[in-house]
């Protein structure tokens, strides 16, 4: 018998896939509702196990299921959605997937598909280990959170395992540390955790429990925002079954060994994804950021020494401690080792998730993968990095996906999303954008970040309607450096950088009037 | 953590079965570390709001001054305070999106639906609300209508959702 696939992902779903499993279902067809492949541009893609492999249809709406199904009977490449076998499609073969390897293969919340995948392999490893194994491991495979800071894992790691949890707290936080998930994966153009948790979601789970084994956690929280209601329903389910394996609770798999996994829903507040602030957040406050020293490593979760770390540094451990420090660390270049899940979005015709070691470049990327804008324009700028990040002019785009080279031109990769802009784009409307988004998101417990972004906009409006456009140009390159240099985070710490790009890069676009 | 208000303001309480609802809650979420989200997310999940007259009650369950409690809801966009709509429409407002002509799509928003963010229709049917990306960046520009996030919303396919939710009444 034929199986059918048809995702059960935020895009796919936004896209119209229900309505082609329920097409499939009214004909007798149940589909797996599978994670996504991350590529985007071709969702709804409906799979069929054939004998040359997987093949695919996409993008599939309801109506085209009658002609899919006559062509499986005749000539299936003769259908004008045919795309042969997915795992040869060149966007996704030339990948170079640790982290997506098991994106979109199988039902997400099926234990037996994710340990045929090879599941559970890296938590069974850890199990057979001491706490310093562990870190060690992490420690040699060079991996570096992906949330944006880009810290050494292993340095963080070991930091907690060294801490000793205080005694002297109140129950239920007496002795214990905590792993965290940082889930609130706010920025625009990013969806590689999504994936990772609607796709894979046994994989964040393994690594969380691996974290909690070398380090001396027993309790774990992914916070996860409150804009993913599907990555919630799916970690739930995955959570609920892992517990009744007993992979998760415990004595887990027999080990003596325990590791509690809770999600909590953030509520709205983009800072939340800064983690001294989520921490704030979990502790059921308002979500203002902590001044650091002490490290959240040190002094955590209800004071207690805490794992902050991004669901991808959390999901690449597991593939570290199945397949071994070395043959992670092969990957990449410099001092960024390993993979990176890129995220091209924005204007762009192929739209994705595109894993591959550091070191390609913004052109490949947005050419070779991309294949230019979705309007047909030619590209003008490249954000990379998020509401926070730089806007590059072409002049930069060759510049290598690699933490050092990135910071070395003024810009950061952070956790990885890139988003394209086309020809019509207003730079200056684009920099007035990132002030005002400052403004709604700063939790306003330092002045530059809170009144400097208000004092932005202000000024920004200024420029644009030429009032001493010169002398104010200087005041904006100040307060962006007061900012930069006087915010307590990254929020307003950062948010100088796309203004000041489009400032340098972009100058015509402030002078229209 | 342990802050007891000095001067206690007389308690208003808002209806019987709001107050029935709160209690329940409570009994549950009380004993969760940093329960107070999770607590107001149960609260907003079943009466579609928090009411005012509810923070006296969670400021005593969870041993938590007034102002916490209010300081906690006043933080967060999710949290409200008044009846919405009877569908929350979300219009992604961040670059992504923004680089598709979310913008167009917001000025077309306002002006059909009559409203502002943050506002409600006359009908009652619809409260819209900015969000700053959910996370669909490949697919710009995306609206959610209550849990469900669209892709690729341009004007008409923005009209369409709307239709629809009114004529399902």
């Amino acid at each position: 018998m034929r199986r059918f696939y048809i995702p059960q992902d935020t895009t796919a779903l936004a896209l119209g896939a229900d309505a082609v499993a329920t097409a499939l279902c009214a004909l007798g067809i149940e589909p797996i509702r599978n994670g996504s492949r991350g590529l985007f541009w071709l969702e709804p893609l409906l799979e069929i196990d054939s004998v040359a492999g997987r093949i695919g249809f996409g993008p599939v709406g309801a109506k085209d299921i009658k002609s899919i199904l006559e062509a499986l009977d005749s000539n299936p490449s003769e259908h004008p959605l045919f795309l042969g076998a997915v795992n040869e499609i060149p966007y996704l073969k030339s990948q170079q997937r640790l982290t997506y390897a098991r994106a979109g293969l199988g039902d997400p919340v099926c234990l037996d598909t994710y340990r045929q995948l090879k599941g559970f392999i890296g938590l069974e490893n850890a199990l057979a280990m001491s706490p310093q194994q562990i870190v060690d491991e992490v420690a040699q495979s060079g991996l570096r959170g992906r949330g944006g800071a880009a810290f050494p894992a292993g340095i963080k790691w070991q930091t907690v395992l060294d801490a000793p949890a205080n005694d002297t707290s109140s129950a239920p936080h007496k002795g214990q540390k905590y792993i965290v998930c940082n889930a609130d994966e706010g920025d625009s153009g990013t969806f590689a955790d999504r994936l990772v948790m609607e796709a894979d979601p046994y994989q964040l789970i393994e690594g969380m429990a691996i974290a909690g084994l070398a380090v001396g956690a027993t309790q774990g929280y992914i916070y996860l925002r409150s804009e993913y209601p599907v990555a919630y329903r799916l970690l739930n389910t995955a959570i609920q079954r892992a517990q009744q394996a007993n992979l998760l609770g415990h004595n887990i798999a027999g080990s003596n060994k325990d590791f509690h996994l809770e999600v909590r829903l953030g509520a709205g507040a983009y800072i939340c994804g800064e983690e001294t602030s989520l921490l704030e957040s979990l502790e059921g406050k308002r979500g203002m950021v902590r001044a650091k020293p002490p490290l959240p490593a040190i002094e955590g979760l209800f004071g207690q020494p805490t794992v902050v770390n991004n669901v991808l540094t959390l999901a690449a451990v597991s593939s570290i401690l199945e397949r071994g420090a070395a043959a992670y660390k092969n990957y990449g270049m410099g001092r960024s080792r390993g993979t990176l899940a890129i995220q091209l979005g924005g204007n762009i015709k192929r739209g994705g998730l595109i894993e591959l070691a550091f070191g390609v470049t913004l052109r490949e990327i947005i050419e070779e993968y991309g294949q230019g804008t979705y309007s047909g324009l030619p590209v003008r700028a490249i954000q990379v990095g998020g509401p926070l990040g730089a806007f590059l002019p072409e002049a930069q785009w060759d510049t290598p996906l690699d933490y050092e080279a990135f910071s070395a031109i003024g810009a950061m990769i952070g956790h990885g999303g890139i988003v394209v802009f086309d020809d019509s784009a207003d730079m200056a409307a684009q920099a007035r954008f990132a002030m005002e988004f400052c403004v709604a998101e700063s939790c306003g417990k330092c002045t530059p970040c809170r009144i400097g972004a208000v004092r932005g906009v202000e000024v920004i409006d200024r420029i644009l309607a030429n009032e001493n456009r010169e002398e104010n140009v200087i005041l904006l390159h100040d307060l962006c450096d007061t900012m930069e240099l006087g915010s307590l985070c990254a929020m307003g710490g950062l948010t100088p950088y796309p203004v000041r790009s489009a400032l340098t890069h972009f100058p015509t676009d402030f002078n229209r009037r | 953590m342990h802050k007891k208000p000095i001067y206690k303001m007389p308690i208003t309480e808002g209806s019987p079965l709001h107050s029935e609802t709160i209690e329940r809650l409570l009994t549950s979420y009380k004993i969760m570390p940093g329960g107070l989200l999770p607590l107001l997310h149960a609260i907003q999940s079943e009466i579609g709001y928090i009411p005012k007259t509810s923070v006296s009650s969670i400021a005593r369950g969870l041993n938590l001054s007034r102002a916490d409690v209010h300081g906690v809801i006043s933080f967060y966009h999710d949290f409200k305070t008044q009846p919405v709509g009877r569908h929350r429409v979300q219009i992604c407002r961040a670059e992504a999106c923004q680089s598709m002509g979310s913008r167009q799509l917001e000025e077309h928003a306002h002006r059909t639906l009559a409203i502002d963010y943050h506002q409600t229709t006359a009908d009652g049917q619809i409260t819209l609300e900015p969000v700053y990306c959910l996370g669909n960046c490949a697919c710009s520009p995306s609206v959610r209508i209550d849990d469900d996030v669209y892709a690729r919303v341009d004007t008409q396919r923005f009209d369409t959702l709307i239709a629809a939710l009114t004529s399902t009444q």
